[in-house]
């Protein structure tokens, strides 16, 4: 045994150890709950993690994300090299893969290869829903966690025939959520669902079985809830009932970027047709954005330097920028 | 009235008789939410026609997509 983790071998065993140095688990974003998730595992020695992210460092981000450093900020490195270069300072052992890629239908199941587990840390639902059929297709477990304000999430998304996928208890793609960007978001709330996410994914490689289980907790007011939800598996969902199409992973519900060429802008559709109440919005984003202008049809607002006009159908351009890959960084930080 | 909200004590405006008004006055009707009334899951569909009755026990989860 590795002296280092005697005390955690004593909990969950020899064997879940060994299990533990063998395993490979892929992190879909490495934002805030990405960067507790990792250092967790990392210390906890996992064989080899994924650190898959399209983003870069920003300052505004340390408040949460604790990976990265002011040096890292000045530097605009990309979160997943970033924090492969913190995790490899805090253990050698461990196999580190830098993924600094935007996870789409056409990359996801390569990303994802040989994976025993596959951790949630992204930003918004339309990637959640990709990456569900993904670890549906390939019955890889699938650990859903999400945070916003003091609010967490959890749910294992277990892939075995009989628990509940994310699109059965979703039902459908959300039309607006809020996001960390609009509704703000304090530190102690990534580091419970990151725990609890973790902690999920040591019982899983320890050999114990999950409950399909939401459980959701607000570190701010102390409300907690739980709710039992196997009863919610639909048989006609179309990502695991009887004929499931897969309709993230198959590419016909993804959204859609152009940069528009001379502008200096990115044009974003949605693959599903939203029908936002921008009024509303408006009022959500009063701290975000500013500069706004509104009439029937779209709203036009400046956010981090950036104009953006946003359509009722879910539409937009964002002027200023010609990278798809940070426009859509930026699209999903508002839109969630 | 009042019900059982997450395990706590939660009053309740005598206006409050069904679940929708519950996610109303709770600003969650435009979220994706689980109810739970009496170990129960309610379906969306039916949150208009659900009463909410006094000393009921409802769990609640809803969506956020942030991380
Ligand atoms: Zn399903």
């Amino acid at each position: 045994m590795q002296d280092r983790y005697r005390k955690q071998e004593l909990f969950i065993g020899k064997e879940g150890q060994s299990r533990m140095e063998k395993s490979k688990i892929v992190l879909i974003g490495m934002g805030a709950l990405g960067s507790a998730s990792a250092e967790m595992l990392v210390r906890a020695g996992i064989g080899e993690l994924v650190l898959i992210d399209r983003d870069y460092v920003e300052l505004h981000n340390l408040q949460r994300q604790q990976l990265y450093t002011e040096e890292d900020a000045a530097a605009y490195l990309p979160k997943a090299s970033a924090a492969a270069k913190r995790l490899k300072a805090i253990n050698q052992h461990v196999k580190l893969q830098s993924v600094i890629e935007n996870v789409d239908h056409h990359n996801i199941e390569q990303l994802m290869e040989g994976a025993d587990v596959i951790l949630d840390a992204t930003d918004n639902f339309e990637t959640r829903l990709l990456v569900n059929d993904a670890a549906l297709k390939h019955g890889i477990p699938y650990l859903y966690g999400a945070c916003v304000g003091s609010y967490g999430v959890t749910c294992p998304i277990l892939a075995n025939g009989d628990a509940p996928c994310l699109h059965c208890l979703l039902e459908q793609l959300p039309q607006q959520s809020e996001t960390c960007d609009t509704a703000g978001i304090i530190g102690p709330i990534v580091q419970w669902v990151a725990a609890v996410q973790v902690t999920q994914a040591l019982r899983l490689l320890s050999g114990q079985k999950l409950k399909a289980e939401l459980c959701a907790f607000d570190i701010w007011t102390g409300d907690y809830s739980r709710v039992d939800v196997r009863g919610l598996r639909d048989a006609s969902c179309p990502s695991c009932g009887m004929d499931a199409v897969l309709p993230f992973l198959n590419g016909a519900e993804q959204t859609r970027l152009d940069v528009l060429c001379g502008r200096e802008a990115v044009h974003i559709r949605p693959g599903a047709k939203k029908s936002l109440n921008l009024p509303a919005l408006a009022e959500e984003w009063a701290f975000a954005v500013d500069h706004v202008t509104a009439n029937e049809h779209l709203l036009a607002f400046r956010y981090r330097e950036h104009r953006i006009v946003l359509f009722t159908d879910g539409r937009a351009i964002i002027h200023g920028i010609d990278d798809i890959v940070r426009a859509r960084s930026l699209y999903d930080s508002l839109v969630g | 009235m009042s019900i059982k909200l997450n395990g706590r004590e939660h009053e309740l405006s005598a206006d409050i008789q069904n679940v929708a008004q519950l996610l109303g006055s709770l600003s969650l009707e435009n979220r994706i939410v689980i109810v739970e009334l009496n170990k129960e899951i309610i379906s969306k569909s039916a949150y208009a026609d659900q009463p909410v009755r006094d000393g009921d026990k409802v769990e609640l989860v809803h969506f956020v997509g942030g991380g």
